[in-house]
């Protein structure tokens, strides 16, 4: 996994609430492409119009948050679906945070196996960062300080797990550091498998 | 110990290690997969030269990119079959059970699950789907997980998991004589809002929840992705106990009589700590449908669309402002009459025989409107069979609705089953999202029998209208 230090970039406000990760990316892009190649795709109901011309309403076809990486968005970003593919297509367009009032579960959990900072804040605190986002002016999220930084504005800081953020940090991949307690995971079965048989029975039915 | 939650008493039965204050690593008892995420995370896992750590654990189908053609065949899609042969070229190399169209067990995992008796109380249930929280019913811990939890889970046969705090949401009174568990959430989310539940593992309570059989408790669970919850369950019963009795993976014999003393011990404790309660009265309620693009924006299918003017709340307000443009509905205008174009009778919240017997119920001698196109997709082979043998396809038939072969089809729209742009569809499934069936669909959600009544009046209708006029 990429490691996530500090990010430095104009940031996008994508102003509304329970953004839904199959506006994030459409289920048919799933079926047809591969990792690597969503950005295009990213939020194409919102960035496209239905005879393919860009909208240019939206903030993200407009300079200069064509190259945001960082997102502020409003409450449950995120919610609906499951399909990892919507941290990639933010992660292929280029975004390494986001940040919200809160987030759908699964997402936020997709976010953190894919070395995108998820941050959570409460709405007044977004509504302060808006107001210099939305002109256009850069910021930094640093998840070493659990800070972000509008130069000259001001600076305000995040709380985040310290588990996470350490795997975050390092780039530390969940399967390698779970594949380590395989002595644990071993003797739990055997436990286990003692107490509830009609678990691990599947095989003989 | 004595004042735990049921959600503790599995969590803590599930402990393989603890990864951190917050974390733990929990043991999965059934890892469910389906072709649009697995095909992908196999590869991941074998490109790392890791093996399925318990392949008998793990259980496969075919759903969400299958063809639901009535004769269908995989091979006229491109797309598919590059998900479908890779699913099933890998299962049978890894030694993975796989419900098939070859053996007719073929269907919508989270109908499939409970059906062939794989999803059990006191167990973890993951699969790479956010409807996962469906066999919650169950008195289980089941949750979506994205594609690298996946390949975590084939590799280890755990997950990596933070503790949620815990919710109990208890319902209230007795809903009306014309509303179903498809109402009943409709309603819980319209009062609590979509993200009322957001990391919380709830647990529904209440006469209303205990006296619904079990597909209604499907319905229900599976709608609780849709308050934002991780976890949706219900303490298991005899009701549970006699659904499970001799399906093809439940226990068999004295595993049963084990599998149900430690089950009775699984419910919730009367003095038990939840770190948070709500409520909702249900009393009397009837038919419900969704007027906007959120499963919250629930109203009686009797009411009108609310005017936006009247929320105080600035975000909320702008939510009801472009989901009323995005539907082309006015505030104030009554939701029943709207004129639709399609009807969608089917997916892992409405699929199953229960479901098909209340739409049929209603269609039962009546044609659908001229002008609608109806399908029903039952939720899994077996249902469709079961249904074939009572006679409802023949109803549906006669009525001009479309009888389909099982898959999740035009809920998410992954296999090309689509609303076109511009059309009103009322669907019994769980998202209304901007799109969600097709790039400019307008989707009202409701109940089999809402669903029913609208496609023979052309128009979204409760049943108890359309009987009344016949």
């Amino acid at each position: 996994m990429k490691p996530f230090t500090s990010c430095t970039s104009p940031v996008a406000v994508i102003d509304r609430d329970n953004v839904d990760t199959d506006m994030i990316v459409r289920i048919e892009r799933m079926t047809t492409l591969k990792r690597g190649q969503f950005g295009p795709w990213a939020f194409e109901m919102l960035r496209y119009r239905a005879d393919g011309s860009e909208n240019g309403d939206f903030v993200l076809n407009r300079e200069p948050f064509r190259h945001a990486r960082i997102l502020l968005a409003r409450a449950n970003f995120g919610c609906g679906s499951s399909r990892e593919m919507a941290v990639w297509a933010l992660d292929d367009f280029g975004i390494r945070c986001v940040i919200a009032e809160s987030f759908g579960d699964i997402f936020y959990n997709n976010c953190l196996q894919n070395g995108v900072l998820p941050i959570r804040l409460p709405a007044d605190r977004i509504a302060e960062l808006a107001v210099p986002a939305n002109t256009g002016q850069a910021m930094t999220v640093d998840l070493e300080q659990c800070t972000i930084t509008v130069p000259g504005l001001l600076t305000l800081s995040f709380e985040f797990a310290e588990h996470p953020r350490q795997a975050l940090l390092q780039g530390l991949d969940d399967i390698d550091q779970s594949l380590l307690l395989r002595d644990d995971i071993e003797a739990f079965r055997q436990r286990d498998r003692a107490r509830r048989p009609w678990v691990y029975a599947t095989a003989t039915r | 110990m004595s004042a735990e939650t049921m959600f503790d008493k599995i969590w803590d039965a599930h402990v393989a290690a603890q990864v951190s204050e917050d974390i733990a690593l929990l043991h999965v008892d059934r890892h469910l997969v389906h072709e649009l995420t697995t095909v992908e995370a196999i590869r991941v896992l074998e490109r790392r030269d890791l093996p399925v750590r318990d392949p008998g654990l793990t259980f496969a189908t075919l759903d969400h990119v299958i063809s639901t053609q009535p004769g269908r065949s995989p091979d006229g899609e491109p797309w598919a079959s590059d998900m479908i042969d890779g699913l099933r070229e890998q299962t049978d190399r890894l030694g993975i059970d796989r419900f098939d169209t070859h053996d007719g067990r073929q269907g919508i995992v989270h109908v499939i699950g409970p059906e062939q008796g794989l999803s059990l109380p006191g167990t973890t249930i993951v699969c790479g789907d956010s409807h996962t929280c469906t066999h919650g019913a169950f008195g289980a811990l089941a949750w979506g997980i994205g594609s690298s939890e996946q390949v975590h889970v084939l590799a280890t046969q755990t997950i990596r998991q933070r503790r949620p705090p815990t919710l109990r949401i208890t319902l209230n009174g007795t809903p009306g004589p014309n509303a179903c568990a498809k109402d009943v959430i409709l309603h819980v989310i319209g009062k609590l809002g979509v993200s009322a539940a957001s990391g919380y593992a709830v647990e529904f309570a209440g006469d209303c929840v205990r006296s619904f059989d079990m597909e209604s408790r499907m319905t229900l669970c599976n709608l609780a992705i849709e308050l934002g919850a991780r976890v949706g369950m219900v303490a298991p019963d005899e009701t549970t106990y006699a659904y499970l009795r001799g399906r093809p993976y439940a226990p068999k014999g004295e595993d049963f009589d084990l599998a149900v003393s430690q089950w009775s011990l699984l419910p919730s404790a009367p003095n038990a700590q939840f770190d948070r309660e709500l409520a909702v009265d249900v009393s009397g309620i009837g038919p419900v449908v969704t007027w906007g693009t959120s499963p919250e924006h629930a109203i009686s299918c009797d009411g009108v669309v609310p005017d936006p003017a009247g929320e105080p709340d600035l975000s909320i307000r702008q939510g009801m402002v472009a989901a009323q443009a995005y539907m082309r509905l006015t505030p104030g205008q009554a939701l029943a009459g709207t004129p639709i174009d399609r009807v969608f009778i089917g997916s892992c919240a409405n699929g199953r025989l229960s479901d098909l017997r209340a739409a049929a119920a209603v269609i039962q001698g009546r044609r659908v409107a001229d002008h609608v196109r109806a399908w029903v997709v039952p939720g899994s082979m077996p249902v469709k069979r079961q249904a074939e043998q009572e006679g409802l396809d023949r109803i549906f038939i006669a009525a001009g609705f479309d009888w389909r072969e099982p898959g999740c089809s035009m809920c998410v729209g992954a296999n090309g089953d689509m609303v076109a742009p511009g059309e009103r569809c009322v669907s019994t499934s769980n998202r209304n999202f901007v799109g969600r069936q097709g790039p400019g669909a307008l989707t009202h959600l409701a109940s089999p029998a809402t669903a029913a009544a609208s496609a023979i009046a052309g128009h979204i209708r409760h049943a108890a209208a359309v009987q009344e006029v016949a």
